[in-house]
């Protein structure tokens, strides 16, 4: 059995798309582009994916994660292309790579997100994150399944700065930050409230928000890698059946 | 001139709505044509939501054959949730398609598909939204031209203010022929403007333009005549009819949505029409003559609507769809075909016989058998005579006997509560054969985990049927005959607890009768509920019987008439129905002598096993009824 890591992305009107939407379009996009998957034992057998670590809905996404198990072998390039046609505009497959190191979600240990306030002066927006990551810790609410959760957002944030779109009378801060995942899981809008809780930041339109990458945090540097480095090297390493495997390109340049 | 997306406005606010994936478009096999290089552009709407709304085949069917035409554009528009609608009004964005985020405003028609009468508060919040006046007398050339379509258009008086059209009957040819002449108007000037176009559409025949006919009544209330105020314009509107399905084999790209919707299937609509002649359908007797699709044609809808959508499920419609001539075939040659891809087939829509259980049988080979369905409608032998639903109760347990000796082990059960001569032995008797089911299932697998559920809503005299002259039970009868139905089943000590008892109150029943068989002066009720914030009427969530009966209260008394007058009353041979001057291809005549039948309890064969009995439609179009079997078989695909 043959297991292939695919990266996709969820961009424009369908970041939209909740987990369960996008679980349902990508099940039919496999029987479109039939896809030769491996299915569950059981009574009503399902086609094997495993999903990790989906970004809210309403989120767009460069850097999205799932895993998928074959019956049959098959060229990770030419099946990155065939299910991204299957597609919409929108869902695009970016990257494939064919697993070769174990536990996956394990290396998505991190996120680099990019905000952007529309409305908010950079000048403003950069007094509030010194003030957020001046601070031991910042408590935030969430309203979740569970009730409203007391968390501290401050914590997982490895880094966040401050960068500028458009000039006066439109001013666009763009917030850029690198968040750890930690359980409970901070998001975006988490560090949002942190900044209002903070430094009293209330942009006058909800954010967009994206997440660009996804993968092992490099502790040195505190930036995001790319979690597909392992399944290249150890094809590189490995026997000559990794075809394809070269096909997977780096985060942030595939499919652009 | 082109017109601007309201995406960017509409964006901003999705973050604060429910389900915001359900507005933003962007299906699979959705099409967004260049528009100034259409023109004639329809805006396609369902006025439910979008879950809803999204599978409709009649909106996909006209989408497709509209958008496959050069200089056709179609885009679709559904109801937007009151969250939505709120921000929307505060914000100012209109009504929007989901295509293209155009302001339905921009389009020249606006075709509004009514499956049911509970949509009708729906479509005046999508008028109001898109800036479109709420009257047709008030609208300009500016403003589209607003199109009804769907069964419920079979009798559109209650919203004629609302409307400038209706068209009745099949929409594939329909469409193109109106937008033939949309588009002709347009290219000579706009001759005489909007009442140039309607005009023209009302003297083919076959759109109805409520404007142009005028309503006289006499002094009891009664309609006295309706009658037209143009020359040209015909006393009575045609219904359109596509004879040969396998020339319409849409939809060939059925849409494939992102949100969640009530269907997640390949349908694909077998054969159209029906002549089992169960009175009180009216969905029965205004799609006449049946009209088979081929078995080869079925099988090829199959393949490429499952290869343009990787559906899981094909679903094989119609209103009787054990009754195509060749369904052994065709269910048995899909699920050869189709086993090593795990696709399910499923048959909504059966009846009751041992034949399809040999069916359900074949079409769940590869997986589970939970439940089956069946829908003896009435309780007792004799009001099943009157509503000409041909089951006996011997019938009814050899059928349930060999399901669950098949491995079935849920049987649900469908019927109708005040029907007409119904009395309360009539409805208690559903408690007596739904002991003798769970008995016999008892008997036949000799185990005790057998289920019956039995599943009862309220009847609504529909037009064009039988029963258009017959009384509705009130809301309070209704709910008092439900709960002696209750307390018998529960009442049960044997059998009780593997009985399942479901029912919905007779109140929203009431609203639909009044939709259902009202005239012009039902209008301004719609539009008081509307005003009132009525919404998604079909919802039980946001249904308000109160809002209704207090509307109804305000605005009858004018008439001299009232909700009871419109509901339980029963009209005489003479009447003037409002919807006489649409003409469903049904004989009154036979109607009438039909609904005395059924009041003698005199059953009427389905002439597709015998001969005619003249219920008019075949000789009115001058054909016959098109059904195989054409012997032909469905060939296995090679394999990929």
């Amino acid at each position: 059995m043959q297991r292939i890591r695919l990266r996709y992305t969820k961009r424009g009107r369908l970041r939209f798309t909740s987990h369960r939407d996008f679980q349902r379009a990508f099940e039919r996009a496999l029987r479109r582009a039939a896809v030769p998957m491996a299915y569950s034992a059981g009574f009503t057998p399902h086609p094997r994916v495993s999903y990790a670590n989906a970004a809210p809905t309403g989120t767009a996404s460069e850097a999205e994660y799932l895993e998928i198990a074959l019956s049959e072998r098959r060229d990770p390039a030419a099946l990155m292309a065939d299910l991204d046609t299957s597609l919409p505009d929108g869902l695009d497959i970016v990257a494939a790579v064919e697993a070769r190191t174990p536990d996956f979600a394990e290396q998505l240990g991190a996120s680099l997100w990019e905000l952007r306030l529309d409305g908010v002066a950079p000048a403003d927006a950069r007094a509030a994150v010194a003030a957020f990551l001046a601070a031991e810790a910042v408590e935030v609410q969430r309203e979740t399944k569970k009730g409203l959760r007391t968390f501290d957002a401050r914590g997982a944030v490895v880094s966040m700065d401050v960068g500028s779109d458009g000039p006066d009378p439109h001013p666009c801060a763009i917030l850029r930050l690198v968040v750890r995942h930690l359980t409970p899981a901070v998001r975006p809008d988490d560090v949002l409230s942190g900044l209002r809780a903070t430094a009293d930041l209330a942009p006058p339109v909800p954010a967009a928000v994206t997440r660009l990458a996804q993968g092992p945090l490099d502790e040195e540097t505190g930036t995001v890698t790319d979690p597909f480095a392992p399944d290249r090297d150890a094809a590189l390493a490995g026997p000559s059946t990794a075809a394809g495997a070269q096909a997977a390109a780096a985060p942030g340049t595939a499919g652009q | 001139m082109p017109v601007e997306s309201v995406f960017p406005r509409l964006e901003a606010l999705l973050p604060h709505v429910q389900k915001p994936i359900q507005y933003v478009g962007g299906e699979l096999n959705s099409t967004v044509k260049d528009w100034d290089s259409c023109d004639v552009r329809w805006a396609l709407m369902y006025p439910d939501a979008y879950e809803v709304g999204l599978p409709n085949q009649g909106v996909m069917i006209l989408y497709e054959v509209l958008n496959e035409r050069d200089g056709f554009l179609a885009e679709r528009t559904y109801s937007v949730w009151p969250d939505l609608e709120d921000l929307m009004r505060k914000h100012e964005v209109p009504q929007f398609t989901v295509d293209a985020h155009r302001p339905v405003g921009a389009f020249d028609l606006l075709g509004v598909s009514f499956s049911t009468e509970l949509g009708y508060t729906n479509l005046l919040t999508a008028l109001d939204l898109s800036g479109v006046p709420l009257a047709a007398a008030d609208r300009t050339e500016d403003h589209p031209v607003v199109v009804a379509g769907g069964h419920a258009a079979f009798n559109p008086e209650p919203i004629a203010e609302f409307i400038d059209c209706a068209v009745i009957g099949d929409g594939e040819q329909a469409v193109l022929d109106i937008s033939d002449i949309v588009r002709a108007w347009k290219a000579e000037g706009r001759p005489d403007g909007r009442t140039g176009l309607l005009l023209r559409l009302a003297r083919t025949g076959g759109v109805y333009v409520p404007g142009f006919y005028d309503v006289e009544y006499l002094p009891d209330g009664r309609i006295g005549r309706v009658v037209p105020n143009r020359p040209g314009v015909p006393w009575r509107v045609s219904k359109h009819t596509v004879m040969d399905l396998d020339e319409w084999p849409y939809p060939k790209q059925p849409l494939v949505p992102l949100a969640e919707t009530v269907h997640e299937r390949m349908s694909v609509e077998i054969f159209r029409g029906c002549t089992r002649g169960c009175r009180f359908c009216q969905a029965g007797m205004i799609t006449r003559p049946v009209r088979e699709r081929s078995i080869t044609g079925i099988g090829e809808m199959v393949d490429k609507g499952l290869a343009a959508t990787g559906f899981e499920e094909v679903g094989l419609l119609s209103l009787s769809s054990a009754d195509h001539s060749e369904i052994a075939d065709i269910a048995g040659g899909l699920a050869d075909r189709y086993t090593e891809d795990k696709i399910g087939l499923s048959l909504p829509s059966t009846r009751v016989d041992a034949f399809n259980i040999d069916l359900a049988n074949e079409l769940t080979r590869n997986g589970r058998r939970s439940g089956l369905t069946f829908a003896p409608e009435g309780g007792s032998e004799r009001i099943r005579k009157v509503i000409n639903k041909m089951v006996s109760e011997e019938d009814l347990i050899r059928t349930v006997a060999t399901a669950y000796g098949n491995g079935w082990r849920q049987v649900k059960l469908y019927f109708m509560c005040g029907l007409p001569t119904e009395t309360d032995e009539d409805v208690l008797q559903i408690a007596d054969m739904a002991v003798k089911v769970i008995a016999k299932g008892r008997e036949v697998t000799g185990a005790n985990d057998i289920r019956c559920t039995v599943s009862i809503g309220g009847f609504v005299p529909k037009p064009h049927t039988p029963f258009q002259w017959a009384p509705q039970l009130s809301a309070a009868e209704t709910d008092a005959r439900l709960a002696k139905l209750r307390d018998r089943i529960r009442g049960d000590k044997r059998y009780g607890r593997s009985i399942g008892f479901r029912y919905h109150d007779g109140k929203p029943g009431v609203v639909e009768g009044l939709l259902s068989r009202g005239d012009r002066r039902v209008g301004s009720v719609i539009r008081a509920v509307y005003e009132a914030g009525g919404r998604f009427d079909g919802w039980r969530e946001y249904f308000s019987y109160d809002l209704w009966t207090a509307a109804a209260e305000a605005a009858l008394p004018a008439y001299g008439v009232d909700v009871a007058w419109y509901t339980t009353r029963e009209r005489s041979y003479e009447e003037v129905l409002p919807w006489d001057h649409l003409d469903s291809g049904l004989d009154k005549e036979w109607l009438w002598e039909d609904w005395q039948d059924a009041l003698d309890e005199t059953e009427v064969e389905d002439c597709r096993w015998t001969p005619c009995f003249d219920c008019g439609v075949c000789p009115q179009l001058n054909t016959e009824i098109q059904i195989g079997p054409t012997g032909k078989k469905l060939l296995p695909l090679t394999v990929k």
